[in-house]
C-alpha cells in the first residue's frame, strides 16, 4: 500500500465515523456548530498523531499483556497536554467543548487505531494512518456540523444565511437532530457503497478496541444477527 | 465543597435532572457505544446498565476524595484525566476479580459487561462532571446514581423500541444502524417532555 493510499483510506474507504462507526459520542455532541467541530477534530487529530507515533515507537517495548493500560496512560498524557494548550490559547473553544475535551481519552478512534494499526506498523506508516484518520474524523464532523448549523441556526461559521435565518429548525442543533443527521449520513454512505456493489458493513465489532472482552457478551450475537 | 451543607431538596433536584432532563445518553451523548451495541435484548440492556450504575457509584466514591484531598492540595489538578482513567481501569479490574472469587453468581451475569465499562465515556464523564460542577461528596454520589439510573431508563426504553424495529421494513440503505439512530432521535425527542420538570418540582 502506498503512502497516499494509506492516507486516503481514512478519509473515504475506512472513514472512522461513518464506516467503522467509532467515536460516536464526540461526533454527536460537538457537531452543533462548525467551529466546535473543527476544534474537536483538530484536538483529536493531534492526540491521535502523538499516540500513534509513540505507541508505534514503543511497540516492541510494551509487553503484550498490559498493552491496553499502557496505551490508555500514553493517550491520557497527550490529552492532558492538548487540554492545557487549548485552555491557554483558545479558552472559548475550551468552554464550548467542555467535558468532551478530556473525554478524548476514551474516544474509540484513538484506542482503536493503536490496537489495529500502530502496534503492528512502523512509526512513519502509523503517522500517515493517524493523519488520514484524523482528517477523516474532522471532515465528517465538519459535514455534520454544517448540516446542523445551516438548518438549525440558519448560519454557517456564525455567519447568518439570509433566507434560512427566518426559518430555523432549531431541533437540528439539539440532541434529536444529532441522532437524525448521523443516521441519514450513514444511510447515504450505505447507498453509495451499495451502488458500487460493495457489501454493506454492519455495526461491526471487529474495529472496537474492546472486541476481545465483549466477544463474550453481546457482540457475538450481534455479529451473528447481522450476518444472518 | 467539603464544608457545603447538603440539602435533601438539592439532592432530589440533582437526581431528577440527571435521570430525566440531562439524560446521559439522550441529551449529553455519553455512552452511545453500549447504548447502540447492547440494547438489542432487554436482559443484556439491564445487565449492562446495572453494571454501569455500580461502577459509576464506585468510581465517584474513589475519585472525589482523590481530587479533593490528594490532587488539589498538591497543585496536581491537571493530572485529573490521567489519574481518573487509571483509577477507573484499576477499579473495574479489581471488582471483576472480587466478584469472580466471592460472588460467582453475580459475576456470571454482570462480569461480561465490566471490561466494556473501562472505556465507557459515561463513567469518566460523570466523575469529571462531579468535579467541574463542584458538587459535595454526597451530591456527587447522588449525581452518579442518577446518571446511572438515567442510563438504565434509556437502555430499557430503547430495547423495547428496537424489538419493534426488527419487524419494520425500512428502505435498504437505512437498514441496520441508520434506522436505529433515527429511532434514537425520536426517543430523545420524547425526553424533551421532561424539560420543565425541575423548575416546577418544588413550586
Amino acid at each position: 500500500m502506498t503512502k497516499l493510499d494509506n492516507f486516503t483510506k481514512g478519509i473515504i474507504r475506512e472513514n472512522p465515523v461513518l464506516v467503522l462507526v467509532l467515536g460516536t459520542c464526540p461526533t454527536l455532541a460537538t457537531s452543533t456548530q462548525t467551529s466546535n467541530a473543527i476544534g474537536m477534530g483538530a484536538a483529536a487529530t493531534i492526540v491521535l498523531l502523538c499516540s500513534n507515533a509513540a505507541i508505534s515507537a514503543l511497540r516492541k517495548v510494551i509487553p503484550d499483556k498490559v498493552r491496553i493500560p499502557c496505551y490508555i496512560v500514553l493517550i491520557a498524557a497527550f490529552v492532558t497536554i492538548v487540554q492545557m494548550l487549548v485552555k491557554a490559547f483558545a479558552p472559548s473553544l475550551n468552554e464550548a467543548l467542555g467535558i468532551y475535551l478530556p473525554l478524548i481519552v476514551v474516544n474509540c478512534i484513538i484506542l482503536g487505531r493503536a490496537e489495529m494499526y500502530a502496534n503492528k506498523n512502523t512509526v512513519g506508516d502509523s503517522v500517515v494512518d493517524a493523519l488520514g484518520m484524523g482528517v477523516g474524523f474532522t471532515l465528517t464532523l465538519f459535514v455534520m456540523a454544517s448540516i446542523r448549523e445551516i438548518f438549525g441556526s440558519g448560519a454557517w461559521f456564525g455567519m447568518a444565511i439570509p433566507f434560512l435565518q427566518n426559518f430555523k429548525i432549531s431541533i437540528m442543533t439539539l440532541a434529536p437532530g444529532g441522532f437524525f443527521v448521523f443516521g441519514c449520513l450513514i444511510a447515504v454512505v450505505n447507498r453509495i457503497m451499495m451502488k458500487k456493489g460493495k457489501p454493506r458493513r454492519s455495526l461491526g465489532c471487529k474495529s472496537c478496541p474492546c472486541a476481545e472482552a465483549c466477544g463474550k457478551a453481546s457482540c457475538e450475537t450481534e455479529g451473528k444477527g447481522a450476518e444472518a | 465543597m467539603a464544608g457545603h451543607i447538603v440539602s435533601f431538596k438539592g439532592c432530589i433536584v440533582i437526581l431528577m435532572s440527571a435521570v430525566l432532563v440531562n439524560n446521559y445518553v439522550l441529551s449529553k451523548f455519553l455512552g452511545i457505544c453500549p447504548f447502540l451495541g447492547v440494547s438489542k435484548k432487554l436482559d443484556q440492556a439491564t445487565g449492562m446498565s446495572i453494571a454501569v450504575i455500580f461502577v459509576m457509584l464506585l468510581a465517584t466514591a474513589v475519585t472525589w476524595p482523590i481530587q479533593h484531598y490528594l490532587l488539589d492540595p498538591n497543585g496536581l489538578g491537571y493530572m485529573q484525566t490521567v489519574v481518573f482513567i487509571l483509577v477507573i481501569a484499576t477499579l473495574v479490574q479489581f471488582v471483576e476479580i472480587v466478584l469472580k472469587k466471592y460472588i460467582p453468581g453475580l459475576h456470571a451475569s454482570l462480569g461480561v459487561y465490566l471490561p466494556l465499562i473501562t472505556t465507557n465515556c459515561a463513567v469518566l464523564g460523570v466523575t469529571i462532571l462531579n468535579i467541574d460542577e463542584s458538587y459535595s461528596f454526597i451530591e456527587s454520589l447522588v449525581n452518579a446514581f442518577g446518571s446511572g439510573l438515567g442510563f438504565l431508563l434509556a437502555m430499557v426504553l430503547f430495547a423495547g423500541v428496537r424489538s419493534r424495529l426488527e419487524s419494520g421494513d425500512p428502505p435498504e440503505a437505512f437498514k441496520g444502524l441508520p434506522i436505529t439512530l433515527i429511532a434514537a432521535s425520536i426517543v430523545s425527542v420524547s425526553f424533551f417532555g421532561f424539560a420543565g420538570i425541575i423548575e416546577n418540582l418544588f413550586a
